[in-house]
C-alpha cells in the first residue's frame, strides 16, 4: 500500500497549568496545591489516505478539536509524531517545512470569531498567496476572484467586510482563505455547526464538490453523528481523548460495538423516529483532569465489569476495517 | 374544556428607523391540553417571537400589533402587566437556549427557586425548600440537597439547563415554552433533556411548545408540527404527515437538506439563496425567489388553505403537480 498522506503515531497533548506566585507559596506552606494536567488527547494514531473523508466524532471535551489543531500543526504534541506523506514533521526545515505548512489548512467552527474583522474579504483571502508567492501583488485581485467564485461568493462582493455577510456566507471566506493557499489536506473543525439547516446542506455539498474538484482529503470534526454519516468514509469515535472506536462508516453506524458509540447512536435523534422514548445514558463527561481508572466510559457504562474500572482496553480488531476498545468487545460483536 | 393555547392573527412588528420589521405576520395555531407541539424554522424566522410574544416579553420597539393570544379562553394581548406577571413563571413558564437567561449568576440555586416559588405561592420557606429540591431530583440532578446551594458557574453547561428547567416546572405550568433548550448541548445530554421535559410534561399533563430548527428532534417529540418562514407559519399539520408527505417546498427542501442513512454520500438538496431580509421581503409569497415550483400566481401572497389534514400557505403545494 502507498504511504499515507497523513498519519499520526501514538499522540498525546497534555496542558499544565502551572501554579501561580500565590499557589507556589501556597504550595511550600504545606497547602494541598499541585499543578494541574488535562490531558487533552491521550495516545492517539491514525491514518489518512489520499483522497479520504475521515469523521472525527465526540463530545465536548473529547479533545477532537485539540487533535485536529495537532494534525493542523497549530499545537504541538507533547507525545508522539506525525507524518505528512511518510516525512515526520518535526524533523522537516526550510522549503519542505512550508510546503507541508501550506498544504494542511484549518476551517474552524466559528466563522463570527475567526476572520479579522477589519481586514476586506479581499484581503483576508489574499494576503498568504501573496505572501507565500502564490500569486503577485499584482494578480491578487484576479486570483481572488477565482477562488471567491469556486467557493460560490460573488467576487463583487469582495471589497467588503465581514460583518457585512451572513454566517453561511462567512463559512465560506473561510473555506475560501482555506483554500487560498493550494492545500491537500483540510481539518475543518466543526465547521458547518454555526450554520441553519439549509445553509449547512450548501456547505456540505460545496466540501463535497471541492473535494472531487482539487482532490482533497478531509479531517471532518463533528458532535453530529448525521453529518459525519452523511460526509465520511471513516470514522473515529473519541472518548475523553482516547480513540474508542474506528472503522469504515457503514461498519460503525451499522454495527457498533463500544457501549459509548451504540449510546451516541441511540441518542441522536432521527427523521424517521416519531414520538420516541428518549432513554438516555446516565451522566456527563467525566472531567479530563481527572479521568476515571482503567475505561474511561465504565462510570457511565450499562455493562460495566470488575475489569473495566482496573485496566483500559487496547484498541483491537472485531472486524476487518473496523476495531474498538472494549473488554466486552466479543460479546458486543 | 377550552384549548391550553389559541393564538390567531398574531402580529408582532419591530416599528425601527430603517423600517418595519414583521418578525411575526399572522400565525395562528391552537395548542390542546398536553400536546407537544413542534415550532421549526431557521435564524430570523420569527419562531423566537412567537413564543416570546405568547409570555409577554416583547419590548419596545417591538409589539404585537394585531391578534390574539387566547390561554385557556383568557385573552393576553393588552392584559395588564399585573395579570401577566402573575401567569409567567406560574401557568406559563418557558426555557431559553442559554439557562443564564434564567439564571442569576450571583445567586445560589436554593435562593432562587424558593424565590420562583413564593413568588405565586404562599408557602413557608421549609417547605419551599423541600420542594425545590425534589423538582432538581426529578429532572435528574444527582444530589439535589448538594447542588442547592451551588452558584450556577459551579454546575455544567448540562445541569444549568437542568435547574432552568426545573425552574419552569416549579410552579406545575399549565404551557411550556422551551426556546432551542438543547441547541448548545451535546448528544448525549441533548437526549436526558428531552426525556425529562417528555417525563414531566406527561406527569403533569402540560402543554409543551419546542422552538427548534432540528427537525429531527422534533420528529422526536411532537405531535404536531409548525414550520415558519418569514414571519409566517407555511405549513402545519401532524407530524407524520407533514414529515412524510410535506406540501409547502419550503418544508421539502428542509427536510431534503437533512443528511441522514438514506443519503448517505450523495448530494444533499439545497434550497437556492439565502432567508430574506425581513426588512425587505419580497411581494406576494416570501418564499418564491428560492422555490423551483414558483409561477406567475406567486406574486400573490398566498393564503392558508387546509387541505389532506394539512394547513399550508402555497398556490402550489407538492399534492399537485405543477406547470412551469
Amino acid at each position: 500500500m502507498s504511504t499515507p498522506l497523513l498519519e499520526i503515531r501514538n499522540v498525546s497533548k497534555r496542558f499544565v497549568k502551572k501554579l501561580d506566585v500565590a499557589g507556589k507559596i501556597a504550595a511550600r506552606l504545606g497547602a494541598d496545591i499541585s499543578e494541574e494536567t488535562v490531558h487533552a488527547v491521550d495516545n492517539v494514531s491514525m491514518t489518512i489516505n489520499k483522497g479520504e473523508v475521515v469523521g472525527l466524532v465526540g463530545e465536548s471535551g473529547c479533545g477532537k478539536s485539540t487533535l485536529g489543531r495537532v494534525v493542523a500543526g497549530i499545537h504541538n504534541p507533547t507525545d508522539g509524531q506525525v507524518f505528512f506523506e511518510g516525512q515526520d514533521i518535526s524533523a522537516l526545515e526550510g522549503v519542505r517545512k512550508r510546503e507541508v505548512t501550506l498544504a494542511v489548512q484549518m476551517i474552524f467552527q466559528d466563522p463570527f470569531a475567526s476572520l479579522n474583522q477589519r481586514m476586506r474579504v479581499e484581503d483576508i483571502i489574499g494576503e498568504a498567496p501573496v505572501y507565500h508567492g502564490l500569486t503577485t501583488r499584482s494578480e491578487k485581485s484576479d486570483y481572488v476572484d477565482e477562488i471567491m467564485e469556486k467557493v460560490g461568493l460573488d467576487p463583487s462582493l469582495k471589497k467588503r467586510y465581514p460583518h457585512q455577510f451572513s454566517g453561511g456566507q462567512r463559512q465560506r471566506i473561510g473555506i475560501a482563505r482555506a483554500l487560498a493557499v493550494k492545500p491537500r489536506f483540510l481539518v475543518c473543525d466543526e465547521a458547518i455547526a454555526a450554520l441553519d439547516v439549509s445553509i449547512q446542506a450548501q456547505v456540505i455539498n460545496l466540501f463535497m464538490d471541492l473535494r472531487e474538484e482539487f482532490d482533497l482529503t478531509y479531517l471532518f470534526i463533528s458532535h453530529d453523528l448525521s453529518v459525519v454519516e452523511h460526509i465520511a468514509d471513516r470514522v473515529l469515535i473519541m472518548y475523553l481523548g482516547r480513540v474508542v472506536e474506528s472503522g469504515i462508516t457503514e461498519e460503525i453506524f451499522d454495527r457498533p460495538v463500544h457501549p459509548y458509540t451504540s449510546a451516541l447512536l441511540a441518542e441522536a435523534p432521527r427523521l424517521d423516529q416519531r414520538k420516541r422514548e428518549f432513554a438516555p445514558i446516565k451522566g456527563e463527561i467525566p472531567s479530563p483532569l481527572e479521568p476515571p481508572s482503567g475505561c474511561h466510559f465504565h462510570p457511565r457504562c450499562p455493562h460495566a465489569i470488575g475489569d473495566c474500572s482496573r485496566q483500559a482496553p487496547a484498541l483491537e480488531a472485531v472486524r476487518q476495517n473496523h476495531i474498538a476498545a472494549c473488554h466486552l468487545r466479543e460479546r458486543f460483536s | 374544556m377550552p384549548n391550553t393555547l389559541e393564538v390567531s392573527g398574531l402580529k408582532t412588528h419591530f416599528l425601527m428607523r430603517a423600517g418595519v420589521a414583521k418578525a411575526v405576520d399572522g400565525v395562528d395555531f391552537s395548542i390542546a391540553k398536553g400536546e407537544v407541539m413542534g415550532l421549526v424554522g431557521e435564524s430570523g424566522s420569527g419562531k423566537s417571537i412567537t413564543g416570546f410574544s405568547i409570555i409577554g416579553l416583547i419590548d419596545p420597539p417591538g409589539r404585537i400589533v394585531e391578534g390574539s393570544i387566547k390561554f385557556q379562553g383568557e385573552e393576553l394581548v393588552g392584559a395588564p402587566e399585573e395579570r401577566l406577571r402573575n401567569l409567567r413563571g406560574n401557568r406559563i413558564a418557558m426555557i431559553f437556549q442559554d439557562p443564564m437567561m434564567t439564571l442569576n449568576p450571583v445567586l445560589r440555586v436554593d435562593t432562587q427557586m424558593i424565590e420562583a416559588l413564593k413568588a405565586h405561592q404562599d408557602i413557608g420557606k421549609k417547605e419551599a425548600w423541600t420542594k425545590a429540591r425534589d423538582t432538581l431530583g426529578m429532572v435528574g440532578i444527582p444530589a439535589p440537597d448538594e447542588r442547592m446551594r451551588a452558584y450556577p458557574h459551579q454546575l455544567s453547561g448540562g445541569m444549568r439547563q437542568r435547574v432552568a428547567i426545573a425552574i419552569a416546572f416549579l410552579n406545575e405550568p399549565d404551557l411550556i415554552i422551551a426556546d432551542e433548550p438543547t441547541t448548545a448541548l451535546d448528544v448525549t445530554i441533548q437526549g436526558q433533556i428531552i426525556h425529562e421535559a417528555q417525563d414531566l410534561c406527561r406527569r403533569t399533563g402540560a402543554s409543551l411548545i419546542w422552538i427548534t430548527h432540528d427537525l429531527a428532534v422534533v420528529a422526536g417529540i411532537a405531535d404536531n408540527i409548525s414550520v415558519m418562514y418569514a414571519g409566517k407559519i407555511v405549513e402545519q399539520g401532524n407530524i407524520d404527515d407533514v414529515i412524510d408527505r410535506p406540501a409547502h417546498p419550503y418544508t421539502v427542501g428542509l427536510l431534503g437538506s437533512v443528511p441522514s442513512a438514506n443519503n448517505r454520500g450523495q448530494r444533499l438538496y439545497q434550497i437556492a439563496g439565502m432567508t430574506p431580509n425581513i426588512l425587505a421581503l419580497p411581494k406576494g409569497c416570501s418564499f418564491k425567489e428560492r422555490c423551483d415550483r414558483r409561477t406567475k400566481t406567486c406574486e400573490v401572497s398566498p393564503e392558508a388553505v387546509e387541505r389532506n389534514h394539512r394547513i399550508f400557505r402555497c398556490h402550489h403545494p407538492y399534492f399537485e403537480e405543477v406547470k412551469v
